[in-house]
C-alpha cells in the first residue's frame, strides 16, 4: 500500500503514527464531521452572491459588484454588518427556545450532509435508509418553525407559522411518493446505491414525472419561489421568523439558501447520477466536480424560476397539492411498480453495472409509460381548467345582467312589485 | 457493547414516567404525551429483545413497525377527540368530561 | 463494566435525553415545553435505535414522532389555548400516582436485574456478545409484504390509519360551518 498519508487512508496512518486503533477512529470520525460540516458553510457565501446576480441579470441589472472581484466578498460584508445590528428578543418572547430556534433551523440542514455520496468513495456516511434519512431530517424542520413562529409572542409570528407547517406537511406527501420510484428502480435506499445505479442511465430519462413532482415538492418544502409564501417579501415582510434580528435573522437566512441548495443537490444526486461523469471510476475526486456542477445547474434554474413566475395564492398552493401532485404521485407510484414488474417479466431490467446500451429498451419502455401518465394528467387539467373557465364566465354574465338590470331601475326609485 | 439490562432499565424508567404523566397530569393533551412515552418504552424493549435474542428473526422491528402505526392512529384520533371536547365544552380538563359519570 | 467509546458515550448521551425529556414532559407547567421535552425524549427513543442497529425504525422515529405527532401535538395544544396556563397541571391523585410509578419501575427494575444476577443468568448469557449479523431494512420490508410473513396485519394496519384518518377528520370538523 501506499505510505502517503491522504484522507483515503487518515485513521490507519494514525495509527502507525502512534495513536490507539480507537482514538484514531474517533478523530477521523470528527474530522470527517467537521470537513463535512463546514462545506455548506462555505457554500452558503456563494449561495447568497449567486441568488442576487442571477436575479439581477434577470431584470437587467448588475448586481453586486463592488466589494471584492465581481462583488464576491459583498456576502461577507452583509454577514459582518449583520454581526455588529442589534440582537433584540421582544418582551414575553421565550427566551431559550426562541434563540434555540436558529440554530435547530441550521442545525437540521447541515445534518442532511452527512448521507450526501461526493464520489465513489467519499461519503459521510453511506447509511443504508439515506433517501429515508434524508425526509426524517427534513421533516425535522417544521419543528424550528412551530417553536420560532411560537416563541417570538407575535401573532403574525404564529400565524405565518401555522400556514407554513401546513404547507410543509402537505408538499411531504408527493415528497416522500416521488421518492419511491428512486428507491423501487435502484431497489436500495442508500443514495451511494442509488448513485451507482444511474452509471448507465439517469433516473430523469426513466423517471420525468417523479423528477418534476420531487423538484416541484422541493421548492414548496424549501419556500422557494413560487411557493415562497413564508416570506413573501413584498406582500407581507416575513412569516414565522418576523420578530428575529442581527444574526439570528442571518441564520434563518443562510439557513434557508442552504436547505435550497441542498434540495437541488439531493436532486442531482438521485435523478441525474450524482458523481457520474467520464473517468470517474479512474479519478474518483472528479465525481465531486461533476456532482457540483449538476446541482450548480440545478440550483439556478430555480434561481431563473423565482426570479420569472408570480408567487400562487395559499388556497391555490393547496390546490395544487391535494388535487393535483399527490393524485400524480400516486398513479405514478402505481404505473411505474407495473412496468418495472412487466420488464422484469420480459427480462429487459438491466443488471446492476450494465452500460447505457442495455439500459435503452427500458428506459424507452419507461419513457412511454411516463408520457401517458403526462398525458392523462395534462388531459384532466385541461377538462378541469375548461370546467371552470365556464364556470366564471356564467358568473360573470350574471354579474353583468344584475348591474345592468340595477342600472334601468335607478337607487331610491320604487322598485315595482 | 451494552448490556441489554441497561436498555430494559431505560425503557422501564420511561414507562413509568409516562403512566406517571397519565395518572396524575389534568390536562388531556399532557396525558396524551405520557401515553406516547410509554409506547416509546415498549418500542425500546422491543427492538432490544430483537437485537440481544434473535437478531436474524424480523419480528421485533415488524412489532415496532406497528406500534408506530398505532401510535400516528392513537394521537390523530385522540387529538381530534381533545379539539372536539374542548370545542364543545371549553375545557381539555379529563376531570371535567364527566358526562357518563353520574 | 462498560468500556469507554463512541457507542457508550452515546449511550449515556441518549439516555439523559430520554430521561430528562420525560421528565419534563410530566413536570413542565407550559405545555408547549412539555411538548419540546417529548420532542427530546422521542429523539433518544431514536437514537437507541440505531444504537441497537435498527436505522430504518430510527428514521421512521423521526419522521412520524417528530416529524409529524408532536408537530400534531403543538397544533392541538395551540387550539386549546386558553388552557395552556393551569394553575393546577396536577389532579387530586398525583401523589398515588408517583407512588404506583415508583413501584412500577422498582418491580420492573427487579425483574430486569433479578436474572442477570451473577453469572449464568437469562439475559447475561446471550447479552454479552450478541451476534453481530443483524436483518437489514430489504429483510424488513421483504417480512412486511411476505405471504408468511406480516402481510396480513400490514393490511390491517393501513385499513387502521385510513380509518383512523378519516374518523380525525369527522371528529374534529367544526359542524357549525
Amino acid at each position: 500500500m501506499d505510505t502517503v498519508c491522504s484522507i483515503n487512508n487518515l485513521a490507519r496512518c494514525l495509527v502507525e503514527g502512534g495513536f490507539s486503533p480507537d482514538l484514531a477512529n474517533l478523530l477521523t470520525l470528527l474530522g470527517g464531521v467537521v470537513l463535512v460540516a463546514t462545506i455548506p458553510l462555505v457554500t452558503v457565501i456563494f449561495l447568497i452572491w449567486i441568488e442576487r446576480k442571477v436575479a439581477a441579470r434577470v431584470q437587467d441589472r448588475l448586481g453586486p459588484n463592488r466589494v471584492g472581484p465581481v462583488g464576491l466578498l459583498q456576502t461577507v460584508a452583509d454577514a459582518l454588518k449583520m454581526l455588529t445590528k442589534e440582537d433584540i428578543t421582544p418582551t414575553g418572547a421565550d427566551k431559550f427556545i426562541y434563540n434555540l430556534a436558529p440554530v435547530i433551523a441550521f442545525a437540521t440542514v447541515i445534518l442532511m450532509w452527512a448521507v450526501v455520496p461526493f464520489t465513489p468513495l467519499h461519503i459521510g456516511a453511506d447509511v443504508g435508509i439515506g433517501v429515508l434519512y434524508f425526509m426524517a431530517v427534513a421533516s425535522i424542520g417544521t419543528v424550528k418553525i412551530m417553536v420560532a413562529g411560537w416563541s417570538s409572542n407575535n401573532k403574525y409570528a404564529l400565524l405565518g407559522a401555522f400556514r407554513t407547517i401546513a404547507q410543509l406537511l402537505s408538499y411531504e406527501v408527493p415528497l416522500v411518493l416521488s421518492l419511491l420510484i428512486p428507491v423501487m428502480l435502484a431497489g436500495t435506499m442508500s443514495l451511494q446505491g442509488i448513485t451507482e445505479a444511474q452509471g448507465g442511465m439517469w433516473y430523469l430519462f426513466i423517471a420525468p414525472v417523479a423528477a418534476f413532482l420531487f423538484y416541484v415538492a422541493n421548492l414548496a418544502e424549501t419556500g422557494r419561489a413560487p411557493f415562497d409564501l413564508l416570506e413573501a417579501e413584498s406582500e407581507i415582510i416575513a412569516g414565522y421568523n418576523i420578530e428575529y434580528s442581527g444574526f439570528k435573522w442571518g441564520m434563518f437566512m443562510a439557513s434557508e439558501f442552504l436547505h435550497a441548495f441542498t434540495a437541488a443537490l439531493f436532486f442531482a444526486i438521485i435523478f441525474m447520477g450524482g458523481w457520474w461523469g467520464p473517468f470517474v471510476q479512474e479519478v474518483p475526486l472528479l465525481g465531486a466536480l461533476y456532482l457540483v456542477g449538476k446541482t450548480a445547474i440545478v440550483y439556478v434554474f430555480g434561481l431563473v424560476l423565482r426570479a420569472t413566475v408570480p408567487r400562487v395564492r395559499i388556497d391555490q398552493l393547496m390546490a395544487l397539492n391535494w388535487k393535483f401532485l399527490v393524485p400524480l404521485a400516486i398513479a405514478n407510484v402505481l404505473v411505474i411498480a407495473f412496468l418495472i414488474q412487466v420488464l422484469k417479466a420480459l427480462g429487459l431490467m438491466p443488471v446492476p453495472g450494465a452500460d447505457i446500451i442495455a439500459h435503452l429498451p427500458m428506459t424507452v419502455v419507461m419513457l412511454l409509460g411516463n408520457l401517458v401518465i403526462i398525458a392523462v394528467a395534462m388531459q384532466v387539467l385541461r377538462n378541469q381548467g375548461r370546467e371552470e373557465k365556464m364556470a366564471q364566465e356564467a358568473r360573470m354574465a350574471a354579474r353583468q345582467q344584475r348591474v345592468v338590470k340595477e342600472v334601468r331601475t335607478p337607487a331610491g326609485a320604487p322598485v315595482g312589485d | 457493547m451494552i448490556p441489554l439490562w441497561m436498555y430494559l432499565v431505560v425503557a422501564a424508567g420511561l414507562f413509568c414516567i409516562g403512566t406517571y404523566g397519565v395518572l396524575a397530569r389534568r390536562n388531556a393533551v399532557a396525558v396524551l404525551m405520557g401515553v406516547e412515552l410509554m409506547l416509546n418504552a415498549v418500542n425500546i424493549n422491543l427492538v432490544g429483545f430483537w437485537r440481544y435474542m434473535n437478531p436474524l428473526e424480523t419480528n421485533g422491528q415488524v412489532f415496532a413497525a406497528f406500534i408506530f402505526v398505532v401510535a400516528a392512529a392513537e394521537a390523530a384520533i385522540g387529538l381530534a377527540i381533545i379539539i372536539s371536547i374542548y370545542r364543545n365544552r371549553r375545557s381539555v380538563v379529563v376531570d371535567d368530561v364527566d358526562l357518563l359519570k353520574w | 463494566m462498560l468500556e469507554f467509546n463512541a457507542s457508550t458515550v452515546a449511550f449515556v448521551v441518549m439516555t439523559l435525553f430520554i430521561l430528562g425529556g420525560a421528565l419534563g414532559v410530566v413536570t413542565t407547567r407550559n405545555l408547549i415545553h412539555a411538548t419540546l421535552y417529548l420532542i427530546l425524549s422521542l429523539f433518544g427513543v431514536a437514537g437507541y435505535f440505531v444504537l441497537l442497529s435498527a436505522p430504518f425504525l430510527a428514521a421512521v422515529q423521526v419522521l412520524v414522532y417528530i416529524g409529524a405527532i408532536a408537530i400534531l401535538i403543538v397544533f392541538a395544544v395551540m387550539l386549546t389555548r386558553s388552557m395552556t396556563r393551569m394553575s393546577e397541571i396536577l389532579n387530586g391523585q398525583w401523589l398515588l400516582s408517583a407512588i404506583v410509578g415508583a413501584g412500577l419501575f422498582l418491580l420492573l427494575v427487579i425483574g430486569v436485574i433479578l436474572p442477570t444476577w451473577g453469572n449464568g443468568g437469562l439475559l447475561d448469557a446471550t447479552v454479552s456478545a450478541p451476534s453481530q449479523v443483524v436483518i437489514d431494512t430489504v429483510d424488513l420490508g421483504k417480512a412486511l409484504v411476505d405471504r408468511n410473513g406480516f402481510v396480513l396485519p400490514f393490511e390491517v394496519a393501513s385499513l387502521l390509519l385510513t380509518a383512523a384518518m378519516i374518523g380525525a377528520i369527522v371528529i374534529a370538523r367544526d359542524d357549525t360551518e
